[in-house]
């Protein structure tokens, strides 16, 4: 019943080639599917869905997205927040220009536009590796919020230059817009976590995920086996700016409703993912849901702490949180620089052997 | 037994070299103004060990990464399967079934093993990238095939109790077989083995000179090889080419080469009688 494979024997390369091999992580696995979506919906209340749910679930797609080119294919990125923008703005103008086609379709949509962003800024990689790359998807990140602060067709000439979405519904249950349920926003949501996270799974357990990683460890050799760097990197590029995309059009059209470009995907977005990642553990699935989850839930917790448990005002928890989270970081990243993950997979290694150690 | 025989030869152990895999004709390379090859031809027949030694700085490395594709020629040709080839990048060579291993493992460390040979057999995946998405279907029938090749090679260079450890775990001779088994994962024609003993000692040689010899008999594998221990050489390789500051000194069975008076002068010296 614990955590370990003896007796659970694998007779075809199929089965050897699970997601989870292992009986007991299999279990856990469609026991948290299950409550997450049959059981949190009905117990959920409009303050856990926005401080908690919707960025967890939101964040968690986009650390997926960048995970998948900094973490598996090993290029650099300081974009995520103008990739983030693109899949917002181009959600908001087919969401207005095309009412009448699902919002589900939209955000699909919104992430093929992003792909197509990303592939454009992601030919310098080519040429360029490491922190000259990062530099050069720096510029995409400023270029972009310019371009979409610049042109006022990409905010239907509005007078205050937001964007804001307008209504829309999934089976007749408002899912945007002012009138929506908590309940409806987070299944929402999750589905599309749901598929991304199974999506970025089979795409790195199989040939692309191992051409990606081949770039990533030794770009020469993977050449001389027959990878192509062109297109395998600029297919990292084009999934990962598709995830990010997605989630940048979540993010603006469920989660936030209106969006100011510079405040919303600015340059501390693209920081955040990153940092994301580096936490949870680059090159990890699971790293991606846990980075997400730490940090969007370490400063919650600190501030219902502070203020609420403590009763200390309001700005001095707040700078305080700053300090303690920035802090936290540099602690974890000298104590175990390879992530959550990697603290997750030396305690599966440990729970293997269980009691008996020898 | 003639050597120039245009269709090909016996070898002293009885086995049967065919045509002409691959020929190189007047190559020369230059970086800059130092002249690394200087108008060297060859030719490497089907079936056959073929090994490239000099010493140090003699230009083999650099040949094979002519072969390779990494390096083009500023002059000469090279043939391949009876027709030139043009210039073209490594992985454009790698499909045309080359596969290499290199002088300082190449592994990707962050991969399993039974990834790292995996990714032997790139060439072989057809489906794109929104079936494997998928997963389901015909990217896991895939997946699957491929396994079962990769176990073969496995199961041939017997490393399979390593299967899913981390390569970067490895001691260096794993690591070489490791690679050694990405290379043949590929199915390749032609085989390159840039100094495949380099580093081992006496008995990992003997093993990985047995898997050599293992894979030229049967899988019927075209090998060329880099080697600097001159007995592994003289025992494997059915003819030897040999190089010296660039240029062509040698060519023929070890025998020949062994008394060769060029070769003797600059490369055996006079401690090998």
């Amino acid at each position: 019943m614990f955590y370990r494979e003896a007796g659970d024997f694998k007779t075809t390369y199929t089965d050897d080639n699970q997601t989870f091999p292992i009986k007991f992580d299999r279990y856990r696995y469609y026991a948290v599917l299950f409550f997450a979506f049959l059981i949190v919906p009905f117990v959920i209340n409009d303050y856990w869905v926005n401080a908690v749910f919707m960025p967890f679930l939101i964040y968690a797609i986009a650390a997926i997205g960048l995970n998948i080119l900094v973490g598996y294919c090993g290029q650099v990125s300081l974009g995520t927040g103008g990739f983030m923008a693109v899949g917002a703005y181009a959600v908001y103008k087919l969401m207005t220009g095309f009412p009448e086609v699902s919002i589900f379709i939209h955000i699909l949509l919104a992430g093929g536009v992003t792909a197509m962003v990303g592939v454009a800024f992601g030919l310098p990689s080519l040429r360029i590796k490491g922190f000259y790359l990062a530099v050069a998807t720096l510029a995409a990140q400023f270029f972009l919020v310019w371009l979409f602060n610049k042109v006022p067709w990409f905010y239907n000439y509005s007078a205050s230059g937001q964007i804001s979405a307008p209504e829309r519904t999934v089976l007749g249950i408002a899912v945007t817009g002012p009138n929506t349920s908590a309940w409806a926003t987070y299944l929402f949501c999750l589905v599309f976590v749901t598929i991304c996270a199974i999506i970025a799974r089979n795409l790195t357990r199989g040939t692309t995920g191992r051409k990606w990683m081949a770039i990533r460890d030794m770009d020469i050799a993977a050449e001389i086996i027959g990878v192509d760097p062109l297109k395998s990197k600029l297919s990292a590029f084009a999934v990962s700016s598709f995830f990010i995309g997605v989630s940048g059009a979540l993010f603006f059209s469920v989660y936030l409703g209106a969006v100011e470009v510079g405040e919303a995907f600015g340059i501390n977005k693209s920081f955040l993912v990153l940092f994301m990642i580096i936490i949870g553990g680059l090159g990890s699935i699971f790293g991606s849901f846990a980075g997400a989850a730490f940090l969007v839930l370490l400063p919650v917790l600190l501030k219902n702490v502070l203020v609420g448990m403590l009763g200390w005002p309001t700005d001095l928890a707040a700078h305080l949180e700053f300090m303690i989270v920035g802090a936290l970081i540099i602690i974890f990243l000298i104590a175990e620089p390879h992530g959550l993950a990697q603290l997750w997979r030396v305690a599966k290694e440990k729970l293997r052997l269980w009691p008996f150690p020898h | 037994m003639s050597v120039t025989m245009e269709e090909g030869y016996i070898t002293e152990d009885g086995r049967k070299i065919g045509g002409t895999l691959m020929e190189m004709k007047n190559i020369t390379l230059r970086f800059g103004g130092v002249k690394a090859i200087t108008d060297i031809s060859f030719d490497i027949k089907e079936g056959e060990i073929r090994a490239i030694i000099g010493p140090n700085g003699a230009g083999k490395s650099s040949m094979l990464n002519v072969i390779s594709g990494f390096y083009v020629p500023q002059e000469g040709e090279v043939w391949y399967k009876g027709a030139k080839r043009p210039p073209m990048k490594p992985y454009q060579v790698a499909q045309q079934g080359i596969a290499r291993t290199f002088q300082n493992i190449a592994l990707f460390e962050g991969m399993s093993v039974l990834d790292n040979v995996m990714t032997g057999r790139l060439n072989y995946m057809k489906t794109n990238m929104f079936q494997q998405a998928i997963w389901k279907g015909k990217a896991e029938k895939e997946e699957v095939e491929n396994r079962e090749f990769v176990e073969k090679v496995i199961d041939f260079l017997e490393i399979q109790s390593i299967r899913k450890t981390p390569v970067a775990r490895l001691p260096y001779g794993l690591k070489k077989r490791v690679e050694l088994a990405r290379a043949l994962a590929a199915a390749p024609h032609l085989l390159l083995l840039d100094e495949p003993m380099a580093g081992m000692n006496v008995e990992e040689k003997e093993d990985m000179s047995r898997f050599i010899l293992d894979v030229n008999d049967e899988f019927g594998t075209t090998i060329a090889l880099i080697e600097h221990d001159m007995g592994v050489v003289m025992d494997l390789s059915d003819r030897v080419v040999v190089m010296d500051y660039g240029k062509k000194i040698g060519d023929g069975t070890p025998d020949e080469v062994r008394n060769n008076q060029d070769v003797i002068d600059a490369y055996l010296g006079v401690s090998h009688d």
